[in-house]
């Protein structure tokens, strides 16, 4: 018996995926897939979503744009990078995924994503957890406070405050200070053994930026500056991110 | 710095090389001066490599967003290749060095009912130096909850 014929309509307009070419380097190869199967056999999301990433690939390049940018898939791809590593032709499928995350209008986006992308912008900490200053002021200082009170040999333990001109600038992702502030402690008593010279800072010192996750690139470069500048604010030469 | 604390204890650790620090960024000559450390702090007869591994590691399954995007069936069906990659090694410890990689590791040891730990590198550091305090040892099992305390 023989498979039905399926005919895909084009319009004359760019694809989807060719409006991705132009925006990466080679074209990020999107046209030289050889089908060979390498980056899906390799992928923890093949199967998510009844999608894998050559028939993801596939699709983009058949025009089927409804289907590509619609899929919840691009939320599961992780964009690891797993399949340009495996492929032969090193075709950049995450970066086709990180396009359909950044078509998808925001208010549909998964709002845990959505949502902390924008929370960082509610302080100057870049918190996505909107911790604010005096939070992260408070906490750091309370817990120094009693590692010094209680463990011998720190009794000098310094997690040192807008420190300037200090060499490194650490930054902190939220969940320690706002969830588990004790884990902290171990990175400091380690830079205080080696003798570093670092500071963190009471702005921009939130390590995360989920505005990369929802491909929010307006969004991912304001939080990025800001911490720039933080760190420029202070004349740090080394930025350390603990991430 | 030295394993000392765990020659006769012959506790075991694997490593989890993130992504984003190994394949997407450093490369293997970064995967090497982790395990560089891990051999340095644990022994090197105590680590058990995960296969595959460096920058042909599966992600975990943590990072993109995925455990914050609200499909936490996805995430975990998407990360079970690297519980078993870890319950495989048969070691007592997963040492993760991202956020993401720890707190997903995590979540699948408590999910699939591993009988591995998921830890910082931070916290072994100070294990080995002696320096770790008893508030800082969440992620550490019965096993080392008391080892190597700082008095
Ligand atoms: S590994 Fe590369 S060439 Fe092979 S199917 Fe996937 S994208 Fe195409
Ligand atoms: S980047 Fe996406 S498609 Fe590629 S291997 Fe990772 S999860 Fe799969």
């Amino acid at each position: 018996m023989a498979s039905q014929v399926i005919e895909i309509k084009r319009s004359k307009e760019k694809t989807f995926k060719d409006q991705v070419m132009d925006l990466l380097p080679e074209g990020g190869n999107l046209n030289a897939c050889l089908t060979c199967g390498l980056c899906s056999s390799g992928c923890p999301a093949s199967g998510l979503e009844n999608m894998d990433p050559r028939k993801f690939l596939r699709l983009a390049v058949l025009g089927l744009d409804d289907e590509v940018l619609n899929s919840n898939w691009a939320w599961m791809c992780t964009m690891c990078q797993r399949c340009i590593y495996a492929c032969p032709m090193k075709i950049d499928i995450p970066a086709l995924v990180f396009n359909v995350r950044n078509r998808w209008p925001k208010e549909n986006q998964p709002k845990g994503i959505r949502g902390s992308c924008e929370m960082a912008f509610k302080n100057e900490t870049c918190s996505a957890m909107g911790a604010t200053e005096e939070d992260w002021r408070f906490v750091v200082e309370d817990v120094a406070e009693e590692v010094r009170d209680t463990q011998p040999g720190f009794e000098n333990l310094q997690a040192p405050m807008d420190k300037k001109g200090a060499h490194f600038f650490l930054n902190q992702n939220s969940r320690e200070p706002v969830t588990e502030p004790d884990e902290m402690v171990p990175m400091w008593k380690i830079l205080d053994l080696v003798g570093a010279d670092w500071t963190y800072g009471s702005k921009g010192w939130a390590a995360e930026n989920y505005c990369l996750f929802c491909a929010d690139t307006e969004m991912w470069e304001k939080n990025v500056r800001i911490k720039a500048k933080a760190v420029d604010d202070l004349a740090c030469k080394v930025l350390l991110n603990t991430e | 710095m030295n394993s000392d604390w765990n020659k006769d204890l012959k506790v075991t650790f694997t490593v989890q090389d993130p992504c984003q620090l190994v394949r997407k960024s450093l490369g293997d000559p970064i995967a090497e001066d982790l395990r560089f450390v891990v051999k340095a702090v644990v022994g090197e007869e105590n680590f058990i490599d995960m296969t595959p591994n460096r920058s042909n590691n599966f992600c975990c399954g943590g990072g993109g967003g995925f455990l914050q995007s609200g499909f936490p069936e996805a995430r975990r069906y998407y990360g079970r290749i690297k519980f078993e990659q870890i319950d495989q090694t048969g070691a007592d410890y997963c040492i993760t060095p991202c956020h993401n990689c720890h707190a997903q590791i995590h979540d699948m040891k408590e999910h699939y009912g591993g009988k591995y730990h998921s830890v910082h590198l931070w916290t072994l550091i100070c294990l080995s130096l002696g320096i770790l305090g008893e508030n800082e040892r969440t992620y550490l099992g019965p096993d080392l909850a008391e080892v190597n305390m700082l008095s």
